[in-house]
């Protein structure tokens, strides 16, 4: 009996052995994408060494994961960066905790993609209190304070660009002024979809089209299968929809070659290289660029910032506070030069 | 340390006494005193990885505020496991509790008058739903899994219609001010943490309630021939995580400054983690506060050594998978040896 005790002991101990094997046997994950050439300037010699501390959501679809994925490889790519990576999780609590740890490090930058920008806009003030230059990628904090720079895709323009696509398309295609426009929208709970609503709903005004119908999916595979679905079912038939998001669009595409329909113009969100390839084939019209590569960036300009260098293309001295990405519309004529920049999702 | 000792000479071993190492690893401190070696462990890893830095304050200070809104959860999810129960609901509460103390109205209402509104909007939600909760599983006969599960979606949905899926950022600044602030040091966020802890610990070993808790998660029917009223006990064990997860949810208004649908992700299964590796057995009739509260201290340090070491968090939730396998069969191999003796 008191072997059996002993045996729980060692059971114990070898538990946490084997976490902290775990702890030794992790590599940073392999990367892809070449971006093609890059202007070379004196900023991209080494200079200080810099730590810079990572976090963003958890990569649950293939736009997060490119997020991440080139966030890493951009890192790599200087010798006087040291990543701190603290990448994936969908709580803000959790991800809180992440930069205070950051902040007891005394990292030099943080870029910080937040879960959600109202609930880390506490924590990144505290940090820029620390003086460490906190990088907003994406979703924004609610607060001035709280980011020295802010990087992100243009949501709003993202919404204009497919609209102002689909008002071509009607007019090319003499569609008239009751053809009937859908929408599947992303996560409706972030503010970044009502953004890309209502840019697609400002656009299509000028041109006199309204949004026929429109539902939400949650950017997964699944949901949006399920969300294409019901809108099959629900309009018999569709001049033109706008997905606002490729990885959700592997899903639509499959409820549309399900339905066996295609009567309609794909417009597509996001770039994914998916949608490229599909457009290559003419199984998409477009799809509306909003860059994987924001974290890159925000790295990059991370590592300005915390060696007091600004951007060698600007007279200015010193890194901008807000850098807004295009949202370009690729077609078929363009395709391939955006092609480097597709995710897999 | 001091409640560790104290739960060993509140309940006397039932087995024999074992003489020397072996005699340390019987009874409930033992089962405490295996999880403090777990954790002591995942310390040591820590300091060894990262030195003086895990060991600072601040870092310390990082782990507790943490742990600190879990850990309020999973006290409360060890009274209803303990009274033989289960919520797969609590994540879900605390998201409702937390867009309701946040509403535009709330907020108005508190910035007129005073900012326990928030708190008391919280808690009202929370132990509402304790008491839906309750009275459908211990008056309506239906399955705890199922009416937590019918909960879990409600809830949440209920949260996403009242915030129209917006976040909604806390404007209070009196609230933010004073459970962001420090006493003494520690952060008003810990010592709500610990204060429940001691609340809880008491209530379980130390009153009728927690006897009666135990007797009716042991065996419900003997607990009713003993005169408990063992219907209206377990909804109060609901009404009681219900409070709970209204608390968790002011700890994340103000961690967070903001209320949204999507706070509380996934809390259930955290809690029920915490609490089973803790050593309160998922059939009911045994419970310990001290071991649910050290449960949640080993997953987030946990987190923590693995983000000063720059891992990935894939291979954390592989860690955590296995803590809770190995932690679950030590727990049978003490529940087969205490049925034998």
């Amino acid at each position: 009996m008191s072997r059996s005790r002993f045996l729980r002991t060692i059971g114990v101990v070898a538990a946490v052995a084997a976490f902290a094997a775990a702890c030794t046997s992790n590599e940073a994950a392999s990367v892809q994408t070449n971006l093609g050439p890059r202007a070379v300037s004196s900023n991209d010699e080494p200079g200080k060494e810099v730590v810079i501390g990572f976090s963003g959501p958890e990569a649950d679809h293939g736009w997060l994961a490119a997020i991440n994925s080139t966030a890493i490889a951009e890192a790599k790519r200087y010798s006087d960066v040291t990543l701190r990576l603290a990448e994936g999780t969908n709580d803000p609590s959790l991800q809180i905790s992440h930069i205070e740890s950051f902040i007891n490090q005394g990292v030099d930058a943080i870029v910080l993609l937040p879960t959600d920008g109202a609930a880390l806009t506490e924590v990144a003030t505290k940090a820029m209190e620390a003086g460490i230059p906190v990088v907003n990628v994406d979703r924004e904090f609610t607060s001035e304070f709280a980011a020295r720079t802010t990087i992100l895709g243009d949501n709003y323009g993202m919404g204009i660009s497919a609209g102002t696509y689909a008002c071509k398309l009607v007019e090319e295609h003499n569609l008239g002024p009751d053809a009937v426009i859908a929408e599947i929208a992303g996560l409706d709970s972030l503010p970044l979809t009502q953004d890309r609503s209502d840019g697609f709903k400002d656009a299509l005004r000028e041109c006199g089209q309204k949004v026929d119908h429109r539902v939400a999916a949650e950017f997964t595979v699944e949901s949006g299968e399920a969300e294409a679905s019901n809108l099959l079912q629900a309009v018999p038939k569709i001049d033109i929809i706008w997905n606002h998001d490729d990885d959700q669009g592997v899903g639509v595409k499959a409820a549309f070659d399900n339905a066996d329909r295609n009567e309609f113009f794909f417009i597509g969100g996001a770039g994914s290289a998916n949608a490229m390839r599909w457009i290559q084939d003419g199984e998409m019209e477009a799809t509306v660029l909003y860059p994987p590569t924001q974290a890159a960036d925000g790295i990059r300009l991370a590592r300005l910032l915390a060696q007091g260098k600004g951007m060698s293309d600007l007279v200015q001295v010193e890194v901008p506070r807000r850098i807004v990405l295009n949202a370009p519309v690729v077609t078929k004529e363009n395709v391939d030069k955006y092609l480097p920049l597709g995710f897999e999702s | 340390m001091k409640t560790d000792i104290a739960v060993a000479s509140e309940q006397p071993d039932t087995g024999r006494r074992q003489p020397g190492f072996a005699a340390l690893f019987s009874g409930p401190a033992g089962r405490s005193l295996g999880l403090v070696i777990a954790l002591v462990l995942l310390c040591v890893v820590g300091v060894i990885t990262s030195g003086s830095l895990f060991m600072s304050f601040d870092n310390v200070m990082t782990i507790l505020r943490l742990a600190s809104v879990i850990g309020v959860v999973s006290i409360g999810m060890t009274f209803v496991i303990t009274g033989g129960g289960i919520d797969l609901s609590v994540g879900a509460i605390v998201a409702l509790a937390s867009v309701w103390a946040s509403t535009l109205a709330t907020q108005t209402l508190a910035t007129d008058t005073h900012w326990i509104v928030m708190v008391t909007t919280a808690l009202l939600v929370g132990g509402g739903c304790g008491l839906i909760n309750g009275l459908l599983i211990a008056y309506g006969r239906m399955a705890a899994f199922i009416v937590t599960l019918a909960m879990l979606a409600g809830a949440r949905g209920l949260a996403e219609i009242i915030a129209q899926k917006q976040t909604q950022v806390v404007t209070v600044d009196a609230f933010v001010d004073f459970f962001g602030a420090d006493v003494l040091g520690i952060p008003v966020l810990v010592v709500i943490f610990a204060l429940v802890s001691i609340a809880g610990w008491v209530l379980l070993n130390r009153t009728t309630f927690g006897r009666r808790t135990l007797a009716v998660g042991g065996n419900p029917e003997a607990a009713r021939l003993a005169g408990i009223k063992v219907k209206r006990h377990t909804t109060l064990l609901y009404v009681l995580l219900g409070l709970a997860c209204g608390l968790a949810a002011v700890m994340l208004l103000a961690r967070t400054t903001a209320g949204t649908s999507t706070h509380g992700l996934l809390y259930e299964l955290d809690a029920i983690a915490a609490v089973v590796i803790g050593g309160t057995l998922l059939s009911g009739g045994r419970g310990t506060i001290v071991g649910t509260v050290l449960g949640v201290l080993i997953f987030t340090t946990l987190t923590n050594v693995f983000t000063l070491n720059n891992l990935d968090t894939s291979t954390q939730a592989v860690a955590k998978g296995v803590i809770i396998v190995v932690a679950v069969l030590l727990q049978q191999r003490v529940a087969a040896r205490n049925g034998s003796t």
